[in-house]
């Protein structure tokens, strides 16, 4: 986790974002897609990035999930200056510390739900047949999938597919999970279903969520909402809390 | 490893049709190569079987210079009594060896007292001769097949019919010995020989001892040694062995005595071997087009189409060295795929093939049956082909799935 020393009070974060900006180029045109964002999150923080289209919410996912690179600013995860990572070294860190949910579900299609959630632990961290089976018996119980769990996915619902992706993105015991509109392709009642599922693996595992949505009725369900717009953070609200920005 | 072949077998099975097809197209590379190489392959034993077991042996011993001079079957190049019993001895202490015969050849007049013409003639112990080559015997067409007794001839089939000499008719065989003198010996004709491609195909036999008789020899004097091995597969191993045992023989002049050759430096048909051999390797370089081209086809759709998977994987942090084998041990699959069923389909037409009975002629041979085999080597050495091919064509389009950006793939639409 990150630690932010300020007047001799020690905090830690799951991530720590100081004047991140990210350009993008078109031909021979710049666009700055983030403009010098600072935030910080907590472990076990239930967060979620909202903006209309093109305010930068993916393009910041995609760099706490160290999927991209800031090209300004610094940007710790995990206790990791994700600056810095070349490409095996920020597989080998994705593989151990974050999960991903994706909005299309992004499932591979000729492995079974089971042998789904079990891709990262035999491909990625190489865990032992017993501990991996224990795993993902215990997040296909947490998930709902257990009955369900020898189809393939287009053998399922889009909610049973999501349900089966936060159950892959989990099944490493990741420090974070990352999920890009989660919902967006799912109706409502299933996007509250698959949002419960989130929140109830979070007071479980104790593991950091950070998604982003554009849908104003999910946002309703995140502790904490961070505004985004034309690639600035304009706004932070706490659930219950008062908002800032 | 076991869990990149389920992913690899589960994403070939998912184009079911594709995968078919280029497998098909694989089974059927390797089907034609077996089949080739089975068929010419028999084919060209079957040749070589002929010259060496009918005729040549497998190895000839000459004296130093004799081969140079083959043609005219020069008398004053053959091997003495002295160097001949050495070669003897060297011979008989060689476990290699199943038999060896002397031979003295030389060239007369063949007369049936009507006509006259010329005549190349074998004087060999008969039953030596038959040890060393065992299918002599299959080509007298017509007389006693079993042996030569002394005072007896077999005639080539060409000058039998030429002159319309048969069996038992009397002829006189007229030669002129190593010193200018001229000598002739009746003969009974107790064989008609039928001719094979080569050098010596159309040659008579005669007993040695009658040869030395018309030669007027007093001692024995070889013009070759044929020898026939327990074991053809191993004929340089041992011609290199009894080149060496055999250097050590030298003359007074300090030179060496002996020179060895083996069939392939005595027959021409050794370039019509080295043809197929040629022919072979290009048909094989053919299945290597085939299957990279098939293949790499493949894995670049492959790679292509799931360009979005690839980004997923990535992302959740398969290293790029695990994706680059998914894709190589997807090809490596579905080249191992067509290599079993080709192997498989090709046992069956090569054993159809035989069951067939097909024959074929060669020069003046008619009636050959084609027994096509093929040596597990050649199988393996095939299957390898295709495996390495598979891997290598995989290579490129795994790279390039490997080397993939997860944003941009997961991107992709």
């Amino acid at each position: 986790m990150g630690l932010v020393v300020a007047e001799n009070i020690t905090k830690v974060y799951s991530v720590v974002a100081t004047k991140v900006s990210k350009d993008y180029t078109a031909g021979e045109i710049a666009i700055r897609a983030l403009n010098e964002v600072s935030f910080e999150i907590e472990p076990a923080s239930f967060v979620s990035f909202v903006g209309p289209s093109g305010s930068g919410k993916t393009t910041l996912l995609n760099l706490i999930g160290c999927l991209d690179k800031p090209t300004e600013g610094r940007l710790m995860v995990a206790d990791t200056d994700v600056l810095h990572l070349d490409r095996k070294q920020s597989a080998s860190f994705r593989g151990n510390n974050i999960g991903f949910i994706f909005q299309d579900f992004n499932l591979i299609p000729v492995l079974t739900v089971y042998e789904n959630i079990e891709y990262p632990l035999l491909m990625v961290q190489n865990v032992p047949g017993g501990e991996r089976k224990k795993r993902i018996n215990a997040l296909l119980e947490a998930v709902g999938m257990a009955d369900q769990k020898d189809k393939y996915p287009d053998q399922i619902s889009g909610g049973q597919k999501q349900r089966v992706a936060i159950a892959r993105a989990l099944v490493t015991n990741p420090k974070l999970v990352l999920a890009d509109e989660p919902t967006a392709n799912l109706d409502h009642k299933t996007a509250f279903l698959v949002l419960e599922s989130m929140k109830k693996m979070r007071n479980e595992f104790r593991t950091t969520f950070i998604f982003s949505t554009h849908d104003q009725k999910i946002v309703g369900e995140a502790e904490i909402v961070y505004t985004l717009e034309d690639g600035e953070l304009v706004g932070k609200q706490a659930k219950g809390g008062k908002k800032n920005g | 490893m076991g869990n990149l072949f389920k992913i690899a077998i589960r994403n070939l099975r998912r184009y079911k049709r594709r995968t078919l097809l280029t497998a098909s197209l694989v089974t059927i590379g390797v089907v034609f190569v077996l089949l080739f190489i089975s068929i010419s392959g028999s084919f060209k034993n079957m040749m070589i079987g002929q010259m060496t077991d009918s005729m040549l042996g497998h190895l000839e011993v000459h004296r130093k210079g004799y081969l140079a001079s083959i043609d005219n079957l020069p008398l004053n190049l053959n091997l003495k009594m002295q160097a001949y019993k050495k070669l003897e001895g060297i011979l008989n202490q060689q476990p290699e060896v199943e038999a060896f015969s002397p031979r003295i050849k030389f060239g007369g007049m063949f007369s049936t007292f009507v006509e006259t013409t010329n005549i190349r003639l074998n004087g060999v112990y008969p039953d030596r001769e038959l040890k060393t080559v065992p299918l002599l015997p299959s080509r007298v067409t017509n007389g006693t097949k079993k042996t030569l007794e002394k005072g007896e001839i077999w005639i080539p089939e060409l000058m039998s019919k030429s002159m319309k000499v048969n069996i038992g008719d009397t002829v006189v065989i007229i030669a002129t010995n190593k010193d200018g003198s001229v000598n002739g010996k009746q003969f009974k004709v107790a064989g008609v020989l039928e001719s094979i491609t080569g050098p010596g195909g159309r040659d008579g036999y005669i007993h040695i001892e009658d040869a030395m008789e018309v030669l007027r020899m007093e001692e024995m004097e070889v013009s070759e040694v044929a020898v026939r091995l327990k074991d053809f597969s191993r004929l340089h191993s041992f011609s290199d062995k009894l080149e060496g045992l055999l250097s050590g023989e030298l003359n007074k002049q300090g030179k060496p005595i002996y020179e060895v050759h083996t069939w392939e430096k005595l027959s021409p048909f050794y370039n019509i071997a080295r043809m197929i051999d040629i022919m072979a390797f290009f048909i094989k370089l053919m299945l290597i087009a085939i299957v990279l081209t098939s293949i790499m086809n493949v894995m670049i759709m492959a790679v292509y189409e799931r360009i979005r998977e690839i980004g997923t994987i990535a992302a959740i942090g398969t290293l790029p060295g695990k994706i680059l084998s998914m894709f190589v041990v997807e090809g490596f699959s579905l080249g191992l795929l067509g290599v079993i069923a080709g192997n498989v389909l090709g046992m069956i037409i090569i054993v159809i093939v035989n069951l067939s009975k097909i024959t074929f002629s060669f020069g003046r041979q008619t009636g050959l049956i084609l027994s096509a085999k093929v040596a597990p080597m050649d199988m393996l050495v095939v299957s390898l082909i295709v495996i390495v091919i598979s891997v290598i064509a995989s290579l490129q389009p795994a790279f390039k799935a490997s080397r993939m950006e997860p944003i941009k793939a997961l991107r992709h639409v």
